[in-house]
């Protein structure tokens, strides 16, 4: 949970959220780009939790495993419902929903971190 | 590449859940998942330390929740659910976050409210700040 699969996540999903923040305030409506970026994000992250789940199965598990399942569902559906949202919004606010989306997920992969290392027990 | 917004000709009738208010239901929508899965998990498994806050913790649940669905229903009765709902939001958390900061012993663990929302980066405190502003701002006119 810990490696290079998740800092990734974070700098990506950091990224594109201040792009889109900027789309935003320059009063851009969600471009196919920005769209296609989002769905890429959510590729990323669904990649690193599918990682996580496994290591669920052969790793050591956390001590607070369900809320770390939780955390685990809450991140994979997390990207699509931002993109499904801003497809819904086609104005600069669409591009705000992006925007929020992604600077949310780096929160809650490292929650995700903080839960994975507390283990054992 | 897309076209500017045209920001300027939103509808006086559109739905309150719609244009920045789909920001607002997505923010909402967070909280209100997040404010219950805490909830939930303190009360399933410490319920006994902190009875009040936690208590505490599953109304303020509720508040979102409840903000949410007005938002996303909108209409007459939609307004009137968001409306009371931010208001108790706002109350709730001026409170809470006052308590929490002078009478520690009662909420040991953190809740979505105390020291005004700072766990969630004062989001708590401005959200319905924000809320209501953008109610007030699509009132209905005739």
């Amino acid at each position: 949970m810990n490696g290079p699969l998740s800092t990734a996540t974070i700098v990506v999903a950091l990224l594109l959220g201040i792009w889109y923040l900027v789309r935003c305030a320059l009063d851009r409506a969600p471009s196919n780009t920005d769209l296609w970026a989002m769905l890429g994000l959510s590729a990323l992250v669904a990649v690193l939790v599918v990682v996580a789940v496994v290591g669920l199965f052969v790793g050591e598990r956390p001590t607070e495993w369900s809320t770390f399942v939780g955390y685990l569902i809450t991140t994979i559906a997390f990207a699509p419902v931002g993109f499904y949202l801003a497809r819904l919004e086609p104005t600069r606010w669409g591009t705000m929903i992006l925007g929020v989306a992604c600077l949310v997920l780096p929160v809650l992969v490292l929650r995700l971190q903080q839960i994975a290392e507390v283990t054992g027990g | 590449m897309a076209e500017p917004s045209p920001a300027s000709t939103r509808p006086t009738d559109a739905a309150i859940g719609t244009g920045a208010g789909r920001v607002l239901l997505l923010v909402y929508g967070i909280f209100a998942l997040s404010a219950s899965a805490r909830a939930g998990v303190q009360i399933a498994t410490k319920f006994s330390e902190a009875p009040l806050a936690f208590l505490l913790s599953a109304f303020a649940a509720l508040v979102y929740i409840a903000a949410t669905v007005g938002l996303a229903v909108g209409g007459t009765r939609g307004r009137r659910i968001a409306l009371i709902s931010c208001s108790i939001e706002l109350v709730g958390v001026l409170v809470v976050g006052t308590l929490s900061i002078f009478d520690k012993a009662a909420f040991p663990d953190a809740t979505v409210w105390s020291q005004f929302g700072s766990g969630y980066g004062l989001v708590p405190l401005f959200l319905p700040v924000v809320g209501l502003w953008w109610l007030w701002h699509n009132r209905p006119r005739d």
